[in-house]
């Protein structure tokens, strides 16, 4: 497949949700093998945007294709090319591990996918559960399955909504491990999360959703760079800050004090009067901007 | 595998997991209707000339145990899913709204015809059963799991919550079976309700069925046929267009 075919694309997608209206004219493209973001507060619209990439729900207006085909009118080649991990942990009660991925394999019409099936369970950890019904799996366990449910077609477009939420660190590390390693072996990744640092740690680029519209959209490291506030902590052996500086040196609580700059010429400042003051720093910490402030700031502006 | 074949299989496994529930249950609560109408009305009622109670009753119960348990299985087997979430796991692979439909319709019209055979396995030793008519048995037997397999799926994805579904269970789908000769010949009712009786596709259903077992019936079991085969046709048509359009499934 010619890299030139976005893994992902839309255009013009609009959606409404009787008095909501969840998409308001979405476009954008996923290149082949990026790791893309998508982020927003709840109700931005990033689930009906993934539901209608899925076929989960149709769109009033606007295209959508995974790997060029069409959602609509070329379904089956698009749902082959994309797996999705959805937000809400559903399964099957019915069935075991094993049986659940068989028959999630058969519903793409894969025969004969023992191999794959065991090598996934393998990677998620899920192979000593391979005969646990899937409703006496913990809820860490029952996240993984619905990874690997997505990955028995080895859709080269893999989109994860919300795939951390309530997750504890381990299982949380070892799937990004696995993610990243399923990114570097040429998977697109599509991700929405509410962990901005994990966004900002996995995603090569992001997008940034408000009430239906797209706000910001640029790689991670662009869009880190659209706000310069450092933050600096101290713990000073006085409670005497200079006048001029009291509007800004603020309680951080726990006996600190906070100071929001953006260059590194008014920290320095700061330092000057507080030793000219006969204040002494006891400790300082330094916090450069992250995702967060970005998304905090554009948030409030759009 | 095809994804029908999958699709079909999983609706296979999940009746075969509660196999007590699926097919036990129902089969044990025919025996108790037989054991309990054939005790009080064997020696009363005479229906058709020469066939006891008991030998008019069973066709009816198996018919009837049929219909109630093609409807279940589609129709629990969505609603579940669409509670639970995991429809999704259907919806989003590459099936074709047809598939989808012929899938739980062949699950459903299993279901029915497994639940049939033990009801008969375990009643036919209370009456003599001549069966003239084997093909007639199973165009029936086919046609009406087919319809309530069909109506099944249309109530599952109608539905939004196991109460509508109860609704539409215990206000249309028992009550047509009930009323529609079961227990009774529509000849033994005053005229009007036979007139009434008519307009139930339920009734022909069950009539057919019963002249395949003894021989007799109240009409024409051509005519009954025409009138199933029109029902299938058209819920089915039904069924397939709003699959089609995605209705509460796709939106």
């Amino acid at each position: 497949m010619s890299q030139a075919i976005p893994a992902i694309r839309v255009s013009a997608l609009h959606k409404q949700f009787r008095q909501t209206r969840a998409l308001d004219g979405v476009s954008l493209e996923v290149r082949q093998g990026e790791f893309f973001g998508l982020l927003g507060p709840n109700g931005a619209g990033k689930t009906t945007l993934i539901s209608i990439l899925a076929g989960l729900t149709r769109a009033d207006s606007g295209h959508a294709a995974i790997m060029g085909h069409d959602v609509v009118r070329d379904y089956r080649q698009s749902r082959r090319a994309l797996g999705v991990v959805p937000q809400e942990l559903v399964y099957d009660p019915f069935f075991n591990v094993r049986e659940t991925l068989r028959i999630q394999s058969g519903f793409f019409g894969l025969k004969h996918n023992e191999a794959w099936v065991d090598e996934i369970m393998h990677h998620l950890d899920l192979t000593q559960h391979a005969d646990k019904n899937t409703q006496s799996l913990s809820g860490g366990m029952k996240r993984r399955l619905l990874v690997a449910q997505a990955l028995v077609h080895k859709p080269p477009v893999i989109v994860l909504d919300e795939p951390t939420a309530g997750v504890d660190v381990d299982l949380r590390r070892s799937l990004w491990a696995f993610i990243s390693r399923l990114n570097r072996e040429g998977h697109t990744i599509l991700l929405t999360t509410h962990y901005l640092e994990e966004a900002e740690a996995l995603c090569g680029r992001i997008a940034m959703l408000k009430a239906g519209r797209i706000v910001a959209l640029d790689e991670t490291k662009n869009l880190l760079k659209l706000t310069n506030e450092h933050c600096a902590q101290f713990r000073l052996d006085k409670e005497s800050i200079p006048e001029i500086w009291q509007s800004r040196v603020v309680h951080g609580g726990d006996g600190s004090w906070r100071f929001n700059f953006s260059e590194y010429s008014d920290l320095e400042a700061v330092l000057a009067d507080l030793r000219g003051a006969g204040v002494r720093v006891l400790e300082m910490r330094l916090q450069e901007p992250d995702l967060e402030d970005v998304f905090t700031d554009i948030m409030k502006r759009a | 595998m095809s994804g029908l074949s999958a699709l079909f299989y999983k609706e296979l496994l999940r009746f075969w997991k509660v196999v007590v529930q699926t097919v036990v249950a129902p089969v044990v609560t025919a025996l108790l209707y037989l054991l309990i109408f054939s005790h009080v009305l064997e020696a009363h009622v005479e229906v058709y000339p020469g066939v006891s109670y008991t030998s008019f009753l069973v066709p009816g119960l198996v018919m009837m145990s049929m219909l109630q348990n093609a409807f279940s299985n589609s129709s629990s087997s969505l609603i579940q899913s669409k509670m639970m979430g995991s429809i999704v796991f259907v919806l989003l692979p590459p099936l074709s709204y047809l598939e989808f439909f012929l899938a739980y319709l062949g699950a459903s019209i299993l279901r029915g015809l497994v639940v049939g055979l033990g009801v008969l396995a375990v009643t036919l030793w209370f009456a003599p059963l001549p069966m003239p008519h084997l093909g007639w048995l199973l165009a029936y037997a086919l046609l009406a799991c087919g319809i309530m397999g069909a109506l099944g799926i249309l109530a599952g994805v109608w539905a939004e919550k196991f109460d509508q579904l109860a609704a539409f269970q215990n206000f249309l789908i028992l009550p047509l079976t009930f009323l529609s000769g079961v227990f009774y010949s529509i000849h033994s009712l005053p005229a009007f309700w036979q007139s009434v009786s008519h307009a139930n596709p339920v009734f022909y259903l069950i009539d057919g069925f019963r002249y395949a077992f003894v021989g007799q019936s109240d009409t024409d079991p051509l005519l009954g046929l025409l009138v199933a085969s029109t029902c299938f046709v058209a819920i089915s048509a039904i069924t397939l267009v709003l699959l089609r359009s995605g209705y509460k499934l796709r939106h």
